[in-house]
């Protein structure tokens, strides 16, 4: 009897690549939630805008390069970096910015290097510094939480603003938005308050900015869910997570008045999303487990060092991007030692 | 399943790196108890079951032969012979396919079985093997054709003579890959065997201790060893975790003893011999009855198989054969797989014969190892880094072995790769690793080969180019010689005679020089007095020779242009 020959293993194989980005947008669901309910409908419409895009620019590329449209499509990776991006940037962004950044993020960020696996930059992550840098004022412009609100935007509201840029009667952009926590906290400290002055205003939560905490909880639990699954490992996000809280710790010890508790620089801004949803992308960041380490904690250290002495409130996606940059120098230094190869055991 | 509960005294064990936890299906070929194989209409015998030289048949086709009898040899330092696993005739000497991952056809003998399963004359059992020589007991172990079971058919005798000092002896009884349960089955069945076959080992090494490993998957195996232990022996059974791929020595070796056999060494520089349970219970019959390596243990499963088990099979049964003997395929075969799942190869056809190392036929359906369809990119995500045994970088080795820059691959220790396929088998863009790995593994010995041999061709253009110099040296040494020796001659004569002989000689000289000279201005000899006949003959040869010559020279330019 004749045969079919194959290359082993000849077993039916447990990952795909499917299957991990479906696992990435699953544990971004709670934060998600979170997000909408705290901020309003926009994050939702931006999250439908962006993912069309998205979807969009990757199939037009790839039907350009004459690649497979369907299956590619297929890996999910495009909806990732457009959900992410799209929880990245205010709940109010412009219609138009949005599509711009998919633009930027998709075509030129991910397939003009070759599609997914050959992107050297974060592809979401690039797309928010170039608004942020473009566009300072939209990328800035932040809804109060909920509660903090007295006008909420509802389904439509938010729907026109997005794409109309118009408001209920009787309201302004500046009625309805507010600084981000980290950005007020910022200000508050160039005008030389002290941080028991600042925390007396109802904007702050337990640790972070009112809402914003709950938020970066509820992506922490998606976060602890991805490594429950081994969709990422511990390394990306507890050596991003310690950067931050050690340089966070050592300026508050030093002085707690001008320096906010490591708490706050964990659960105010992007912090808890970038260690476990961002930096935590395996195409761009190092692929070895010491030059994992290295990278967290990196982008951890950037992270505060922007945020206290840099020009933005917020780092996380410039500290992504520079380390971004020296992955592969990375890894070529922490190459693990093979078995056999010297070491303490070996005879 | 009840399993008796063995008391063992906790033995420290080591992790190595990585490794899978894999379904390990082996239930389904444990449901039936070991059987043996009817004798085939033929059996075809590969010269070739072992790695190092093939052997040469010492048989010719039409001679009877016995069970047992040596059919081919070869004296050579890495080989194995072969013997008649029954009575009967040669039919054959031909290439026939063989079980290769190349799928090229290899020389073998075919016998024709007699059916009366006649031995023949077999060498006197060692039966006191503490009082014999460990050269009698190799020379017996090698003479028996006996090679590594576990598939990596080395012959046994030369891991035998380590040249150095033993001190563990290590029985691989692990059978890490899912499916195969031959070796489970050999312990359970023949747990004697392979004991004896360790206390003759011990001996031979002359090592303090032997630790036969056995995955803890196998409670019975390890508890019927266990029973069957003496008091006074050596041999500890221990107990390890079932974790892919821990049945490669490498990997054993680190589990029980935590050394790492150091890359591109081997055990015994450790102290260290590992040896299969198979090889080990072939040795105690070559060495106590003086059975010759003529059958083995044979796992036959997969949904593939329609009775699923194990049978104990003479070598050279076509693999078709065996499979019918297992109540044939079922229609839900999709591949043929030579070894278990992750390390096995595709048989294009089961027309092969078994050999020494084929532990297992792995009939797969499509559900059991179902087509892995289109590779993605690479998404460095590391999980093959984090599954490799060998501590490596697989990502870092596919890129740098798909962009064929195969000294980079090496950089990242591409030859440390032991194929084990847990990269491929955890990658989720599924690439086959593997097969990149094996495929620049391939490319790197061709290209030292072709390096070595362009090193060896500069040498010889060198060593001629010294040679020609050499010689050219020798020459002109024999010259200036030569001229020294001229100047020193008349020196000599400067020495000896007087300046007036010298004139005298001089003299003559000129003399003798004037007169030539004058006979050369003289008319030819005997031209004198010619008749006027004559005359007008010589006229006519000088016309002659005046006219020929140009034309021929014009000839020779010609032909040389």
């Amino acid at each position: 009897m004749e045969f079919q020959t194959l290359t082993s293993p000849h077993t039916a194989l447990p990952n795909s690549v499917n299957k991990v980005m479906l696992q990435v947008i699953l544990a971004l669901i709670p934060g998600i939630v979170a997000m909408t309910w705290y901020f309003g409908w926009g994050t939702l419409i931006n999250i439908t805008l962006a993912v069309s895009c998205a979807v969009g620019f990757e199939a037009l590329v790839l039907w350009l390069r004459k690649r497979p449209i369907v299956a590619t499509l297929g890996d999910l990776s495009a909806v990732v970096t457009a959900i992410l991006f799209a929880i990245a940037v205010p709940p109010t962004l412009p219609w138009w910015l949005t599509v711009m950044g998919m633009g930027f993020a998709i075509i030129m960020v991910k397939q003009l290097y070759g599609g997914l696996g050959y992107n050297p930059f974060n592809p979401a992550m690039a797309a928010y510094v170039l608004l942020l840098i473009s566009y300072p004022v939209q990328m800035t412009s932040w809804l109060p939480p909920m509660s903090l609100s007295a006008q909420t935007l509802g389904f439509t509201e938010s729907l026109s603003l997005i794409f109309t840029g118009a408001l209920p009667s009787g309201l302004t952009m500046d009625a309805i938005t507010m600084a981000t926590p980290l950005d007020e906290m910022r200000t508050q400290l160039d005008l030389n308050h002290m941080i028991s002055e600042i925390r007396e205003s109802p904007l702050w939560g337990d640790f972070g900015g009112l809402g914003w905490e709950w938020v970066g909880n509820w992506f922490l639990l998606g976060g602890l869910w991805m490594l429950y699954k081994r969709t990422i490992t511990w390394h990306i996000p507890l050596s991003f997570l310690a950067g931050l809280i050690l340089m966070a710790a050592v300026f508050w010890l030093f002085d707690p008045e001008s320096h906010p508790f490591p708490q706050f620089h964990v659960f105010s801004g992007g912090a808890i999303l970038g260690a476990f949803f961002i930096a935590t992308d395996p195409v761009t960041a190092c692929t070895t487990k010491k030059g994992q380490l290295i990278y967290g904690a990196s982008i951890g250290v950037i992270v505060y060092v922007i945020r206290t002495w840099g020009g933005y409130p917020d780092a996380v996606a410039f500290a992504v991007l520079l380390m971004n940059m020296a992955a592969p120098t990375i890894d070529h230094y922490t190459q693990p030692r093979t078995y056999g190869h010297g070491g303490r055991l070996s005879g | 399943m009840h399993t008796p509960t063995v008391k063992q005294h906790a033995r420290q064990l080591w992790r190595f790196h990585g490794g899978l936890h894999l379904p390990d299906n082996k239930a389904l070929s444990l449901q039936r108890p070991l059987r043996t194989a009817d004798l085939p209409d033929r059996l075809v015998l590969p010269l070739q079951q072992h790695i190092g030289e093939p052997a040469e048949p010492l048989v010719r086709v039409g001679d009877s032969v016995l069970k047992g009898q040596k059919i081919a040899d070869n004296p050579a330092p890495v080989s194995s012979p072969v013997h008649a696993p029954t009575s009967g005739r040669i039919l054959e000497i031909s290439d026939q396919p063989v079980p290769h991952p190349s799928g090229l056809p290899g020389p073998c003998i075919i016998i024709e079985p007699d059916g009366q399963d006649r031995w023949a004359t077999l060498p006197e059992p060692i039966t006191d093997y503490r009082s014999a020589s460990a050269g009698t007991l190799r020379t017996r172990i090698r003479e028996s054709g006996i090679v590594g079971m576990g598939g990596a058919t080395f012959p046994s005798a030369i891991k035998l003579n380590p040249g150095k000092p033993i001190k563990t002896l290590i029985i691989n009884g692990a059978e890490c890959e899912p499916y195969i349960t031959c070796d489970d089955l050999l312990m359970q069945t023949y747990p004697e065997r392979v004991l004896e076959g360790a206390r003759i080992l011990l001996r031979l090494l002359d090592a303090e201790e032997c630790l036969i490993a056995v995955e803890d998957n196998k409670p019975s195996a390890i508890s019927i060893l266990h029973t069957h232990l003496q008091e006074q022996d050596r041999i500890e059974v221990v107990s390890i975790p079932t974790l892919y791929p821990s049945g490669g020595e490498k990997q054993l070796i680190r589990i029980l003893t935590g050394l790492e056999v150091p890359s591109s060494g081997y055990p015994a520089q450790l102290g260290i011999v590992c040896h299969n349970v198979a090889t080990t219970a072939a040795i105690a019959d070559a060495v106590l009855e003086g059975k010759p390596l003529i059958s083995r243990i044979v796992t036959l499963t997969g949904d593939g198989i329609a009775e699923p088990c194990n049978i104990e099979t003479p070598l050279g049964i076509p693999a078709s054969d065996l499979v019918v003997q297992a109540a044939g395929y079922t229609d839900k075969v999709s591949q043929l797989i030579l070894g278990g799942p992750m390390m096995g190869f595709d048989l294009p056809t089961d027309q092969i014969p078994i050999t020494k190392g084929a532990n297992c036929l792995l009939a797969v359906s499509e559900a059991e190892a179902p087509p892995t369809g289109a590779t993605l990119a690479c998404i460095r995500c590391g999980r093959c880094a984090e599954a490799c045994p060998a501590k490596l970088l697989p990502q870092q080795m596919y890129w740098y072995s798909r962009a064929k820059d195969l000294e980079k691959a090496q950089d990242y220790n591409l030859f440390d790769c032991i194929e084990c396929g847990c990269c491929s088998h955890v990658c989720p863009s599924h690439i086959p690793l593997v097969q990149y790995f094996r495929y620049a593994k391939t490319e790197s010995w061709a290209k030292e080969k072709e390096r070595r041999e362009a090193e060896h061709a500069k040498q010889r253009h060198e060593f001629r180019i010294a040679r020609l110099e050499r010689l050219e040296a020798e020459r002109k040494a024999r010259l200036r010689k030569k001229k020294a020796d001229l100047k020193k001659k008349p020196a000599r004569k400067k020495a000896s005679g007087s300046d007036g002989s010298k004139k005298a000689a001089i003299e003559a000289a000129l003399q003798r020089a004037a007169a030539k000279k004058a006979q050369r201005q003289t008319a030819p000899k005997n031209t004198q007095n010619l008749t006027a006949a004559q005359q007008a003959q010589i006229e006519a040869a000088d016309q002659r020779r005046a006219e020929q010559a140009p034309p021929a020279n014009d000839t020779i330019r010609e032909e040389k242009e």
